[in-house]
């Protein structure tokens, strides 16, 4: 995927690209933080049939809604023949108490036997995170492991 | 009633008559800067209610609000983003200059105002309103088009053009020789490039030194260094305002952004009574006759800047529509223009005729501006399809 960086001098950063039906989609990210969704017309790529003002809690939001659940549901359907093993989707909560942590200081395997497999972020997926991966507010683990460790991971990411 | 009472009345009224006009600008989607024009004619000489009892305060005022002005568009830029702009513009950027600012030159001299007045009414005409411009892109859901990068681009390359114009300008205005002069363009090259250099190196440095975390300590060592720099600049022939600017390309990161967030309402405040000391300072009278001029240049330099977008948009492969867009975009005129005016009327360089033909002018611009970049589009899709009727009309969507 060809993701186009722009700056946009004053005002802030627009990333977009090109879909398949040939139209483009993407952010405008301001100076501020202010984030707007933005959708070129059918008729006019040059112009935005929509931009839509997002908070961050909305971006995140749409961001995870349309990624990690695709690949929660790809890994379900991966595991299926695998009984006793399952895929969830974990939340790191903005100021929770891994805000600002790795991977490591959750010592999740030696705890749970759960994998993080992957780190949902802003609509991006980071695979295999390393032990030193630095969680933030608002990131989406992929993990699995047996139900009841992916239990108790939940805990630990909520209580730290 | 004794004097500083009448004029704590005179101030306040003038404010409220302009918080009032501000609104109704909003109500109707345009710039508040043509009403405060409109405001400040009102009330100064010749006016309907002449206000003579708060000269001393608006004309200190007037020069602290160009000051803020050039400082927050200073901040709105990091020098990264200039040198990027400048690389990326600079052909469009000299087009520009070429198109816009011919028009006012040649009006200039064809009223016998001289190469001075024609060196001012040019600047008039060639700069666009980079304030007004980036607040349509932004009421318009324009900031993700393709041309907007075009558009802000070249508003980046016109406000280092007016860095490098206004201590020109000042050092004409103060009617130095032609060596004064060359020496006043090599002084303010030479500083606009040592402080471009410094804030591309050091600018968390400046940053640094102006910054605090007690909103009134940095409110006041801000704005302290801004009226500071500016004077400075302001001694060495370079231009007050530019110091400004350069200041405010040097503040960078978080700073910069908290120091815009702190300082806007007074921008707001102190620019607004610029605009009014302007108007005041022009006799309505002197407007019916140079009106004509005034919409000759208008349509003139609406079709000029319309080319110069036309033109930018194409070099970076935009399709029609949004080369109509980006011209359009671009026409309207506004703070700058009447920055200008404002410094050559204050040296008292040219005829009073001048600052009413620019008032005139940027009354037109600042309203036919954003209108022309909100109409544009529908009228440019009537005519493609008056032009091309069996195309059936593209789904709306």
């Amino acid at each position: 995927m060809n993701v186009e960086v722009t700056p946009l001098p004053g005002i802030g950063v627009r990333k977009d690209f090109a879909t398949r039906t040939g139209r483009r989609i993407g952010v405008v990210t301001q100076r501020d933080g202010h984030i707007e969704l933005i959708v070129s017309k059918s008729d006019d790529p040059d112009a935005c049939a929509a931009s839509i003002p997002l908070t961050a809690d909305e971006a995140g939001a749409l961001a995870n809604l349309l990624g990690a659940p695709q690949l929660v549901a790809q890994l379900t359907e991966e595991h299926r023949d695998l009984p006793g093993i399952s895929t969830r989707q974990l939340p790191i909560k903005p100021s929770g108490p891994f805000d600002g942590r790795t991977l490591g200081d959750t010592a999740m395997r030696t705890r749970t036997g759960v994998s993080v497999v992957a780190v949902a972020r802003a609509g991006q997926v980071h695979p295999s995170p390393a032990p030193d991966f630095t969680f933030t507010g608002g990131d989406l683990l992929v993990a699995v492991g047996t139900g009841e460790g992916l239990e108790a991971a939940a805990k630990i990411l909520k209580y730290g | 009633m004794n004097h500083t009472a009448l004029s704590l009345i005179e101030l306040g009224a003038v404010f409220f008559v302009l918080g009032v006009l501000g609104r109704l600008a909003g109500k109707i989607g345009l710039s508040p800067i043509p009403l405060y024009l409109l405001g400040g004619l009102c009330f100064g000489s010749g006016g309907l209610i002449p206000l003579t009892d708060i000269g001393g305060f608006t004309h200190l005022a007037g020069e602290i609000g160009v000051v803020l002005l050039l400082l927050l568009l200073g901040l709105e830029y990091s020098a990264a983003e200039l040198f990027t702009g400048l690389r990326r513009s600079w052909t469009a950027g000299l087009l520009d200059i070429v198109l816009n600012a011919a028009p006012g030159a040649a009006v200039a001299l064809l009223l016998g105002w001289g190469p001075v007045g024609a060196m001012v009414l040019a600047g008039v005409t060639y700069i666009s309103s980079s304030g007004i411009v980036a607040k349509v892109l932004g009421d318009l859901g324009r900031l993700g088009n393709r041309e907007t990068p075009v558009v802000l681009s070249i508003l980046v390359f016109e406000d280092l053009a007016m860095a490098l114009y206004l201590p020109i300008l000042t050092a004409v205005l103060g009617g130095v020789s032609l060596l004064g002069g060359l020496e006043a363009v090599g002084i303010s090259l030479l500083v606009i490039t040592v402080v471009l250099v410094v804030a591309l190196k050091f600018g968390r440095y400046v940053s640094a030194a102006v910054d605090s975390p007690d909103r009134e300590v940095f409110l006041l060592k801000v704005l302290g260094a801004a009226l500071l720099v500016a004077g400075l600049a302001s001694a060495m022939q370079v231009s007050a305002a530019v110091g400004a600017f350069l200041l405010g390309i040097a503040i960078s990161g978080s700073t910069a952004e908290n120091a815009t967030r702190i300082l806007e309402p007074l921008r707001d405040l102190f620019a607004a009574v610029f605009f009014v000391v302007f108007g005041l300072n022009t006799n309505p009278a002197s407007i019916p006759p140079v009106l004509g001029w005034a919409i000759v240049l208008a349509v003139v330099t609406t079709l000029t800047k319309v080319g110069t977008g036309w033109w930018a948009a194409r070099r970076q492969g935009i399709g029609r529509l949004g080369r109509v867009r980006a011209g359009a975009a671009l026409v309207a005129r506004g703070e700058f223009s009447i920055v200008i005016a404002g410094l050559a009327v204050a040296a008292g360089a040219v005829t009073g005729e001048l600052a009413a033909l620019a008032t005139a002018y940027v009354l037109l611009m600042a309203i036919l501006g954003p209108t022309a970049a909100r109409v544009v589009e529908p009228v440019a899709r009537a005519l493609h399809r008056k032009t091309a009727p069996k195309t059936t009309p593209a789904e709306a969507n």
